[in-house]
């Protein structure tokens, strides 16, 4: 009850939040939602179903450039764009799985091979000149200040709107597959795969619905990356401190949870930002510095929380999940 | 392109590739003996890059002379780690491991950016210019003494690991744990040795590296993944596997720089690594589990 509660307020926090907050903290407030997002996605396949991918940037990065490219080159919208991009991206993660899976890859090595994939498709783009290659391909900004919802562009505030749609409802589609049948096959694969497998489960099968899914969601916020920044670049969207990044906000917020993702992403987003603010009222603008505390926050967080914030924090105020 | 010129990058890529060879050493015994990967190991390698060029304007000091003082402060650096702070993790989760690691690389390459700033670094030595002519083949002196230096370094630490008592109770650690423990091993004084060792390793090749290469501080992150590349295609945890995987991505990095174009030369390295992980993960030279 207490956790319906909490959730109704923050819901109603988030959709007025554009009333009382200026357009920086709107623009703050959309990059915690996008990291909510996509570290959601990720936990689809990691925390739930068991399988450490550390080259998401894969997926990021070719629902980006598909939908980008349509709109570069054709003029064909995101609407459109999405969904090629999310059966590429789909196509991409099932390849993978189907090849890790099949050849019995695992832990650490299943971990390297979705980097080297990654790697790989990041040095094929810089060699891809008609999606502009090392130099990068760029969308034509619009006018930013009507919302025209066909072509993805329009104020900030559309983008914030879109962004906290997409991670409610990425929040109710976990929530609804942990209490499906697909989520205690995941959940019983993450834990013990050889007993899941000797209880009937086709682990085969249900890692592969775990990575397929995890790479939609996963395309659809490169679809939201291409549109909001408007420039891409494979050095950027695909390297491995992308990935990394993508999985800081599930890990520090708890791997498997709900609530983790979301939590894990405004701590980060915040913490990142609260450091800027600070060292630039200390005068202390020295490049480096900031990633420095970071990393110093990170490994605390790490070493003292082993299980992320959520958990303990749930813990605290009586939530049990 | 002449067979002449062909020949020629391969002998410089073997030459590197030793080098490339002992960094993953270094990997591949930390990795085998206390089952953490290591993903700040290319920042350790630039860090030690970094010493050698600190140690070199401040002192003339050559960076085959700086080896010794650096490797010393390797192993030390190495060992603090471990015990304080890697130790009480060996038991977690995967993730929880990766998390940790790449919170100590994070600081380590922005430590870096802060202190170096984005230029990059190198050091200026005469025989560096320099090289052997042998026929048609020129073999620079530096590249030469930095592959020697390699060898001879994993030849020491080869010797250490088969014959000395203490390199035999980590091998007994890797091989069984719950059995090292019965008779008494003190598991965690070994973990932290051996990743000095490896420390150690990466110190080495660091101090050989920064006479081939200007250093930046994203050099550490792409040797990160080189390292894991080499030790992959390898074998986990086979030393000389680490040599060979070194030699291989040396020569097959400086073919592609040639052939295809120097852009796309690590793309060979990741295609290589794919292949091997699927068709035979123990790597080329690893035991099967």
């Amino acid at each position: 009850m207490r956790a319906r509660i909490g959730l109704a307020a923050l819901a109603a926090l988030l959709v007025a939040l554009p009333a009382f907050a200026g357009s920086y903290a709107l623009s703050v407030a959309t990059l915690i939602l996008y990291f909510a997002y996509i570290g959601q996605a990720w936990n689809v396949m990691m925390g739930f179903a068991g399988q450490l991918s550390l080259g998401h940037s894969l997926y990021v990065g070719v629902g980006a450039y598909t939908a980008g490219a349509l709109f570069f080159h054709y003029g064909i919208g995101p609407w459109a764009g999405l969904w090629l991009a999310m059966l590429l991206c789909v196509a991409f993660g099932l390849v993978i799985g189907f090849l890790a899976f099949r050849f019995g890859i695992s832990g650490v090595y299943f971990a390297l091979l979705t980097i080297a994939f990654a790697e790989f498709t990041r040095i094929g783009f810089d060699h891809l000149d008609w999606l502009g290659g090392p130099g990068g391909m760029f969308l034509r900004v619009a006018q930013r200040d009507v919302w025209d919802l066909a072509n993805f562009r329009g104020p900030p505030l559309m983008y914030y709107y879109t962004m906290l749609a997409l991670t409610a409802g990425a929040f109710l589609l976990c929530f609804f597959l942990l209490k499906s049948r697909a989520g205690y096959y995941w959940q019983a694969i993450r834990e013990n795969e050889e007993a899941a497998q000797a209880l009937g489960i086709n682990t085969f099968r249900w890692k592969m619905v775990a990575v397929g899914l995890s790479a939609a969601l996963t395309s659809i916020s490169g679809v939201f990356f291409a549109f909001y920044y408007n420039n891409l670049f494979p050095e950027q969207i695909f390297h491995i401190s992308r990935s990394i990044e993508i999985i800081l906000g599930p890990v520090i917020g708890g791997v498997g949870t709900l609530f983790g993702p979301i939590l894990g992403a405004a701590v980060l987003t915040l913490l990142s930002d609260g450091i800027t603010e600070l060292l630039a009222a200390l005068g202390l603008e020295i490049p480096g510095i900031k990633q420095v505390f970071y990393g110093v926050v990170l490994l605390i967080v790490v070493m003292f929380l082993p299980h992320g914030i959520w958990p303990a924090l749930s813990r605290k105020i009586g939530i049990d999940r | 392109l002449s067979l002449d010129l062909v020949v020629n990058v391969v002998v410089a890529g073997l030459l590197t590739g030793l080098v490339y060879g002992l960094m993953a050493l270094g990997l591949s015994v930390i990795f085998g003996v206390v089952r953490v990967v290591n993903f700040a190991h290319g920042e350790m390698m630039t860090i030690a890059m970094y010493a050698a060029t600190v140690l070199f304007a401040a002192l003339k000091l050559d960076p085959f002379l700086a080896v010794l003082p650096v490797a010393i402060a390797f192993f030390i650096f190495g060992y603090a780690l471990q015990a304080g702070f890697i130790n009480p993790f060996i038991t977690r989760p995967e993730h929880s491991q990766f998390m940790l690691l790449v919170a100590v690389a994070i600081i380590m390459v922005n430590a870096l950016l802060m202190i170096f700033g984005p230029d990059a670094r190198n050091v200026q030595i005469d025989y560096q210019l320099e090289s052997f002519e042998l026929g048609s083949i020129l073999v620079d002196k530096a590249r030469l003494y930095a592959a020697l230096l390699a060898v001879a370094a994993a030849a020491a630490l080869f010797a250490f690991f088969r014959l000395s008592l203490t390199g035999k109770a980590i091998r007994a650690c890797a091989d069984n744990y719950m059995g090292a423990r019965v008779v008494g091993l003190n598991i965690k004084h070994l973990y932290s040795l051996t990743f000095g060792l490896g420390a150690a390793c990466v110190a080495i090749a660091g101090c050989a590296m920064v006479l081939l290469v200007d250093v930046t501080p994203p050099l550490g992150p792409y040797y990160t993944l080189l390292a894991f590349v080499i030790v992959i295609v390898g074998g986990l945890g086979s030393m000389t596997g680490a040599l060979l995987g070194g030699v291989l991505i040396g020569v097959s990095e400086a073919l592609a720089g040639l052939l295809i174009a120097p852009s796309a030369k690590s793309m060979f390295s990741f295609g290589l690594l794919i292949l091997v992980l699927l068709l035979r993960p123990q790597g080329l030279l690893g035991r099967k589990s």
